[in-house]
């Protein structure tokens, strides 16, 4: 079918905001960086042009760089699954037929809504101070205090629990997932003779499998890029001995601490090809368990 | 699902634990924000300040660098407001433009929309603020206020999916009538996907309001600070043993956020289950 020009045009007009925004705002950027990152660059004097100098340095004579990437995939491999399964366990519990669901699910999602605020981050570093309420909780059953900011591990484990406390958008995204489900499959199952186990197992997770497949994707991207309560936890530092130096903090620090724009600029274009190939990774293994219904006309 | 009695009360019982241990951490900071600074963390295990101590918010507000909270919050909302309209009216013409319109080249730019909304902003971080610093634009708030203005691709996508839902035989009935497609948009479509306006403006008004790193980034001088970034000050200057009045302003830094939370919560939640927006 013929569409006139004058169709185009108007088509273009309605979209040409984000057409504009996307070259100025992303795709020019995206290839100064690209350039920039075989450069050194303070921003005050030209780009020097060094070829792959940068990358080198990065996974050859930076341990600092190895360090961030250790605490990242820690931080990633550690909060994500965990933030899922909290997130999944609770959408479950508030899938019956309460009057106060509304209220717990409320409850349950008023702490991610106020998650990516500094007030939160501080409360957090408060409640891990070494007589912080942590530790108060810790000593009355009997174990030992944890020097939170004192043990790198702990540091990071500190920002992780923050994450997990976040469950909440991906419990919503689980909540209207399960309402989705038939009721008539559990019923039939229920005839059958399956109990709740084998109905969760058999019918909940394959029927739920396209949405954890989407929030697991999302989930791991936002967790790459955390930047945060990293960033006021550890006072902008990544303290103590580089345990909260997230990716996104230490190419903050790389570009906008120690002016090297080039080096933050290489550090972006790995972590946007880390994020690429673990993004495949998981659309790749997708098919193993991802259950697709079969729908016959949509 | 109906339970019996027992297990009814024991659902209760679990989740409503499970609920309060969640808000504990609020309610503890909250509570903080009325007690004695040197207190706070001797009895850092009761949540009941004794004595009440008010102080602290008189206190907190008088700010750091020589400006009030007052200024902080005015700042905030400026960003807030100019961001938001910007983001939502620029995503609505697009969603429309996507949603409804035929033209060459519109499965390549509705991919490439698609393929930004899981981009790292990472990535463009240090083009972005050198391209701002060579427009002159730093130390001010052009930067964080002006990208809004060409459409945000979470809410192009959030608005595209509600638009499709109104029927199509209404375009063709105005179309019929001589009505153009800009009054299409402005005068039918519009007024229809206020709703969904509503939500991507809630989330606009998170992001913006929460937001650190571009304050950080472009804004240096104090009398142009947001409440993050004076929180973040708060924290920083060595000389802190007022945490009564850190605790107190974090607190006022909370209570828009939550407030449009419990005003909105509906638009929230349909929000987050349709497009899976991120909180």
């Amino acid at each position: 079918m013929k569409i006139a020009w004058k169709n185009h045009l108007t088509g273009y007009i309605f979209i040409g905001p984000f057409v504009l925004g996307f070259l100025i705002f992303t795709l020019v950027p995206m290839f100064a960086s690209l350039y920039l990152s075989f450069t050194n660059y303070d921003l005050f004097s030209p780009p020097k042009w060094v070829g792959l100098d940068n990358y080198v340095k990065m996974f050859t004579g930076d341990p600092k760089y190895w360090k961030s990437l250790k605490v990242t995939f820690l931080y990633v491999v550690g909060g994500v699954p965990l933030r899922l399964l909290f997130a999944l366990l609770i959408a479950v519990l508030l899938n019956t037929a309460s009057r106060a669901i509304g209220f717990y699910r409320t409850m349950f999602y008023l702490p991610s809504i106020i998650g990516g605020s500094v007030a939160v981050s501080i409360m957090w570093r408060n409640l891990f101070g070494d007589e912080g309420v942590v530790n108060l909780l810790l000593q009355a059953l009997g174990l030992d205090a944890v020097r939170w900011f004192g043990n790198p591990l702990a540091a990071l484990w500190m920002l992780i629990f923050l994450s997990v406390w976040q469950f909440g958008s991906s419990m919503l995204i689980f909540l209207a997932g399960l309402k989705n489900i038939p009721g008539s499959y559990y019923e039939a199952a229920s005839v059958d003779g399956a109990n709740a186990f084998s109905r969760f197992f058999r019918i909940t997770l394959p029927m739920l499998s396209p949405v954890i497949l989407f929030n697991a994707i999302m989930q791991t991207i936002g967790a790459f890029m955390t930047f945060v309560p990293a960033y006021i936890i550890s006072k902008g530092e990544g303290g103590p001995l580089d345990g909260t130096l997230l990716y996104s903090l230490y190419l903050f620090r790389q570009g906008f601490v120690f002016s090297n724009m080039g080096y933050a600029s290489a550090m972006a274009w790995v972590m946007l090809i880390i994020i690429a190939v673990l993004t495949a990774i998981l659309f790749k293994t997708s098919k193993f368990w991802v259950h697709y219904e079969s729908k016959g006309d949509s | 699902m109906r339970l019996k009695p027992i297990k009814w009360s024991l659902y209760h019982l679990f989740t409503a634990v499970g609920a309060a241990l969640m808000l504990y951490p609020v309610i503890w900071l909250v509570m903080s924000s009325f007690k004695q600074s040197e207190t706070i963390f001797i009895t850092a295990e009761s949540l009941i300040p004794s004595p009440w101590i008010w102080s602290n918010y008189l206190d907190g507000w008088q700010g750091v660098g020589g400006y009030t909270f007052t200024t902080f919050i005015k700042n905030s909302l400026v960003i807030v407001i100019l961001s938001t309209i910007g983001a939502v009216l620029s995503s609505a013409l697009v969603a429309f433009g996507f949603a409804r319109l035929k033209f060459a080249g519109k499965t390549f730019w509705f991919t490439i929309m698609m393929v930004t909304l899981m981009l790292p902003h990472d990535v463009v971080l240090v083009p972005q603020y050198i391209l701002f610093a060579k427009l002159g634009w730093l130390n001010s708030i052009k930067p964080i206020v002006v990208p809004n203005y060409f459409g945000a691709p979470f809410f192009i996508f959030l608005l595209i999916q509600f638009i499709r839902t109104i029927p199509a035989e209404l375009d063709e009935a105005a179309t019929i009538d001589g009505c153009g497609k800009f009054r299409l948009f402005w005068r039918i479509i519009l007024p229809l996907v206020a709703p969904a306006m509503a939500t991507a403006a809630i989330f606009s008004f998170y992001w913006r309001w929460e937001d650190l790193l571009g304050p950080v980034l472009y804004l240096n001088k104090p009398s142009m600070y947001t409440v993050s970034m004076a929180l973040k000050m708060f924290l920083d200057s060595d000389t802190l043993s007022n945490w009564g009045a850190m605790f107190a302003m974090s607190t006022v830094s909370l209570i828009p956020v939550i407030a449009v939370f419990f005003a909105f919560q509906k638009f929230i939640v349909e929000g987050i289950s349709t497009s899976g927006l991120k909180g």
